[in-house]
């Protein structure tokens, strides 16, 4: 269901219950996915980096597709030149949580003879 | 003719693009997990003839990665650079942010670059942009940054068209992605196995010790491969479907009476229960831990399987010891 923009920017508004193209979008409840509608301007790098396939083009914008698969690696926020996404990356691993846990640090990947990725 | 070109600062390498069986040998090893962070040195290599206007291929210096790369550039002109990312691979490495802009932008410095090629392209692999931010390389190296497949078994189709389908932009996890990982994982275990197994004799017999390898073999091997069929979303739940399934025959043989302990019919409910409970713990736990295996499970998911099932697992393990060791010393 495409609709325009409140705003009357005329870029296609997000198929969700979001008109405004400036209101930033979480989209999915299982990550930190956000875009920023308002600052895209449609370079595609975001779809062009995603290894998920979670971003598709809008009119002159980025459209979020399939939020719920994201796995938050970063590619996109890391190659947005307009700095429309953000999403907390890091360490996802359980056993590189729990030894950041049990030694009261930040997750660490860094243990020897860990899965050595 | 100039005569005051300025000399390279390190030869570009030549390297053929066909594996040697010795390099098969090392990629099995590394497979089964020995030697596993096998390297290349970092810098810049050539494969055919590469000329001022030939393609930049970039990667980490695993060799696993390097020869992936290599080994589909056959009849193709090109260099290859290679970021230092201590042996550790692309995606992995992007996460952990060795193979990021930094690492890149010094290693087109290092490596003169500049004066190898007269284009300021550089292709990456896709998944490299976990780690590397395109405009900032732009921004401080001049060179602009595109992004290849995924694999490199596309890189030939890309390098000649230019394009990648949608296909060729994303990670599956197929299959034979996920019985790869198996080998890997079953040689950390054995010896943890090995001694619990021996403890698990001395508390319930040949049949608790039976049900510990099970359910070790059910979360190492048998998860993986039947992951997506597998009922409810959690990684964690769908290890203790698996787990359970795995040691009920020993729970119930536990219940008809082999073992070393009581045979009061109450206590041997109780050892058969503490047994499925302790042990399907056990394989969900093994689970949980395959989701750092995974090419497709979020932090965000991660974190709230943990705090969510972490307590649950401990739970029931403890009580299905206690009501193991109950059943014995009685």
């Amino acid at each position: 269901m495409k609709t325009d923009c409140a705003c009357g920017c005329k870029k296609t508004a997000v198929p969700t219950q979001y008109l405004e193209c400036a209101t930033p979008i979480k989209a999915s409840t299982r990550n930190t996915l956000v875009l920023f509608p308002g600052r895209c301007t449609g370079c595609g790098r975001c779809r062009e980096v995603c290894p998920h396939a979670v971003f598709g083009e809008g009119e002159g914008r980025a459209l979020l597709v399939r939020p719920d698969a994201c796995m938050e690696c970063g590619a996109c926020r890391n190659n947005c030149p307009a700095g429309a996404i953000t999403v907390e990356s890091g360490v996802g691993c359980a056993a590189a949580m729990i030894i950041g846990a049990l030694r009261g640090t930040e997750p660490t990947c860094d243990i020897p003879g860990c899965c050595g990725c | 003719m100039e005569t005051n070109t300025p000399p390279l600062p390190v030869p570009a390498r030549s390297v053929p693009t066909s594996l040697s069986p010795r390099d098969r040998w090392g990629h099995l090893l590394a497979r089964l997990g020995f030697r596993r962070r096998r390297r290349v040195d970092p810098g810049l290599y050539a494969v055919g003839l590469p000329c001022t206007g030939s393609p930049v291929l970039v990667t980490a210096n695993y060799s696993l990665s390097f020869d992936a790369v290599r080994r589909e550039l056959g009849g193709i002109d090109a260099w290859i650079l290679v970021l230092e990312t201590f042996g550790i691979n692309v995606w992995c490495a992007a996460g952990k942010g060795t193979f990021g802009t930094d690492e890149l932008v010094r290693r087109i410095e290092t490596s003169g670059l500049k004066e190898v090629v007269k284009h300021h392209r550089l292709i990456l692999p896709q998944l490299g942009a976990a780690g590397v931010s395109a405009h900032e390389v732009r921004e401080r190296s001049g060179f602009r940054v595109e992004y290849g497949p995924v694999r490199a078994r596309d890189l030939p189709f890309y390098l000649r068209t230019g394009k990648a389908s949608p296909e060729m932009r994303r990670v599956f996890f197929t299959l034979r992605d996920r019985l790869i990982l198996v080998p890997v994982e079953v040689t950390h275990l054995l010896l943890p196995t090995l001694i619990l197994g021996i403890a698990a004799w001395f508390l319930g017999g040949w049949a608790a010790a039976a049900a510990l390898v099970a359910a070790v073999f059910a979360g190492a091997v048998i998860f993986p491969i039947l992951l997506p069929w597998i009922p409810t979303r959690d990684f964690s739940t769908k290890g203790y479907i698996l787990g359970a399934t795995a040691v009920l025959p020993f729970g119930i043989a536990l219940l008809a009476g082999a073992g070393p302990g009581s045979a009061m019919p109450l206590l041997r409910i109780a050892a058969s229960l503490g047994l499925v409970l302790a042990l399907s713990s056990m394989t969900a736990f093994l689970a949980l831990n395959f989701t750092g295996s995974t090419t497709f499970t979020s932090r965000s998911a991660v974190r709230r399987e943990m705090r969510l099932y972490i307590p649950v697992m401990a739970g029931l393990l403890g009580s299905g010891l206690i009501l193991l060791i109950i059943q014995r010393v009685l």
